[in-house]
């Protein structure tokens, strides 16, 4: 073989991931763009809304779509966060909200430390059964605790000024605020995705047995996914407790977990935007059917969706969008 | 009066009772997951609903159909887990190829849709189904008093049990199921007929959920929502336990039982959430569980 093919074959290649680097940037600037224009359009505090579960079903997504790991568990993470936050900024009315959301994560993250060591020494369907127990666990502190007004929950949370100087009283600033945690968090999720961390992941997704033989510590990677996922889980639950003012047991509720399941498996797991589209779409079907006489029937609809997504549309909206397109346009 | 740590006897033993009676319907719960888990390796999450459809179906049967008592503990499992037959043949065998996590995906969508249509249908407040007359009133043992029907609730729930582990270890069926179980292919390779076992498995399974919420109706209020808290306990005994072993699934879900009772007594707190950090603690000691064969 001549020289020339064999530096000219990568070339190609570069070229070609350049071309497909491009694409993404312009994707992501577009939707950047969308994300600043939309609450001229919509109702800001619906948007947040959709942000604050977008990030949730990301984080958790990086569970399971990237580690292999079902969580059924998530909603300990999202109320724990929300529990901290509220907490912390009713009681303590100098705290600035950032830092409020802060402490909150802090918190997730902790307790994502203390439930993944104990869930990642079991596999597959039993993962699933313990981190749904350990969240029952929770659920049922958070009606016993003290500081989390049992059954009525958590109201009138102050949202206060962002840094001491920028009041978030107006929903226009609040939204600008939650969309750029949304962005951080969706860029963390992203950085970890491609970065080698990410591909060990993958490859323990993959073959769990073939990652350890080949030296990975396989549980800290788990681990290290484990407490991301849950931190930036608890990340959502704060800047949602500060967006509506209040934190409640729903939060903590396993129908919560199930809903960020759904919206994950809707959208697409193991695609970085299927979760977004998940949780968006999931949350408008909730706002429509609440004012519709239907209003009764979400969660038997929500059920009906999780049979159908997983009898025949597996790999999600954005899976089945991405295999259309590399068929037809590759 | 002879007390028991600080405790009057009379309390110590009704909530000893009170939790070997919960510990009866653990352990037929955890069975039922348990001998599905082992020829399908899912894990039926609408166990709860399915339990739950068993208190209601005898509760309108009593109503509508004037089915008694008895004839529904007969009538009902045979029903319910007639259904759960149907539904292993026309929705579970299609995924039946692909990773086992979309089993509990599909059968904690179907949980869904039938406990909200239940609400829908008949409100979240519980109703009341009257225990048969003969097993009302109770029993003075002299140092406790033993209401009949929960006596009857053991008996019936340990006697399903010991005829579900004579059922597995000691028929031919039970034997192709065991075999099933280790490998199913080679079975089929010997010219049994696999996928009906599985049907007939699933619907077995689902038979025990539904004998439980039968057992139930009299004892605790009828409601669309009583099977899915009690489904994340037993979640949680089965983790403790491990479905490697039917003894062991009954022996764990007793032992819960019990332990949840006596916290009652002591530490009334902590009675919803012992079981989780017994769990805690197992799978800090031992992570396969008490009879778990695997991790």
């Amino acid at each position: 073989m001549p020289a020339s093919t064999l530096l000219k074959a990568p070339t190609a290649v570069a070229q070609r991931q350049r071309r497909a680097n491009l694409r993404r940037n312009a994707f992501y600037i577009a939707l950047i763009g969308v994300g600043l224009v939309a609450p001229f359009i919509a109702y800001p505090v619906f948007l947040m809304k959709i942000l604050c579960f977008a990030l949730f079903a990301c984080a958790f997504n990086l569970l399971l779509g990237y580690a292999g790991l079902l969580s059924f568990g998530h909603a300990a993470f999202l109320a724990t966060g929300g529990y901290a936050t509220g907490y912390l900024l009713a009681s303590y009315p100098g705290l600035t909200p950032e830092l409020g959301i802060l402490a909150g994560t802090l918190m997730a993250t902790l307790l994502g430390v203390l439930f993944g060591v104990l869930s990642i020494r079991r596999q597959g369907i039993y993962f699933a059964m313990v981190t749904l127990a350990l969240a029952q666990l929770m659920f049922f502190v958070f009606i016993q605790a003290p500081f989390t007004g049992g059954e009525d929950g958590l109201h009138g949370v102050p949202r206060g000024e962002l840094f001491g100087v920028i009041s978030l009283r107006s929903n226009l600033a609040m939204y600008y605020f939650v969309f750029v945690i949304f962005l951080l968090g969706y860029a963390l999720i992203q950085r970890t995705v491609h970065s080698p961390f990410g591909q060990v992941l993958k490859a323990i997704r993959e073959n769990e047995p073939r990652a350890i033989s080949l030296g990975y510590n396989v549980d800290a990677y788990k681990l290290v996914a484990f407490v991301i996922s849950a931190g930036l889980a608890g990340l959502a639950g704060s800047t949602k407790t500060v967006v509506f003012q209040l934190a409640s047991l729903t939060d903590a509720h396993w129908h919560m977990s199930g809903e960020v399941i759904l919206m994950t498996l809707l959208g697409g797991v193991g695609t970085l935007l299927g979760p977004l589209m998940g949780a968006g779409l999931v949350v408008s079907l909730q706002h429509l059917l609440a004012q519709s006489p239907l209003g009764n029937w979400v969660s038997v609809i929500l059920g009906a969706i999780f049979v159908v997504c997983v009898l025949s549309f597996r790999s999600g909206i954005i899976g089945e969008l991405g295999a259309i397109y590399r068929k037809n346009f590759k | 009066m002879t007390m028991i740590f600080g405790v009057p006897m009379a309390v110590f033993m009704g909530q000893l009772t009170l939790g070997l009676v919960n510990g009866a319907f653990y352990a037929l719960l955890s069975l039922g997951l348990a001998v599905i888990f082992g020829l399908l390796k899912i894990v039926n999450f609408a166990h709860g609903a399915q339990y739950m459809l068993g208190a209601f179906a005898a509760l309108l049967g009593f109503r509508y159909l004037g089915i008694n008592y008895w004839l529904a503990l007969v009538l009902v499992p045979l029903v319910i887990g007639g259904l759960g037959m149907l539904l292993e043949r026309f929705l579970l065998r299609r995924i039946a190829h692909l990773d086992h996590l979309y089993g509990l995906l599909l059968t904690f969508g179907l949980a869904l849709i039938i406990e909200g249509t239940l609400v829908n249908l008949f409100g979240v407040s519980g109703a009341r189904y009257a225990t048969p007359e003969i097993l009302q009133g109770g029993l003075n043992l002299g140092f406790m008093f033993l209401p009949t029907y929960r006596a009857w609730v053991l008996v019936a729930a340990l006697a399903m049990c010991l005829f579900t582990w004579f059922m597995i270890e000691r028929t031919r069926l039970g034997a192709y199921l065991r075999a099933g179980t280790e490998n199913s292919q080679l079975m089929q390779a010997f010219g049994v007929n696999v996928p009906l076992l599985i049907t007939l498995t699933y619907g077995f399974g689902v038979g025990l959920a539904a004998f439980a919420g039968v057992l139930a109706a009299p004892l605790y209020p009828v409601s669309p929502t009583m099977g899915s808290s009690l489904l994340i306990v037993v979640f949680a005994v089965v983790v403790i336990g491990g479905m490697g072993s039917i003894l062991g699934a009954i022996l764990t879900g007793l032992g819960m039982g019990i332990i949840e009772g006596l916290t009652k007594v002591y530490y009334p707190e902590a009675a919803n959430t012992v079981i989780f950090l017994v769990m805690i603690l197992v799978l800090m000691l031992r992570p396969a569980g008490l009879f778990g064969k695997e991790a």
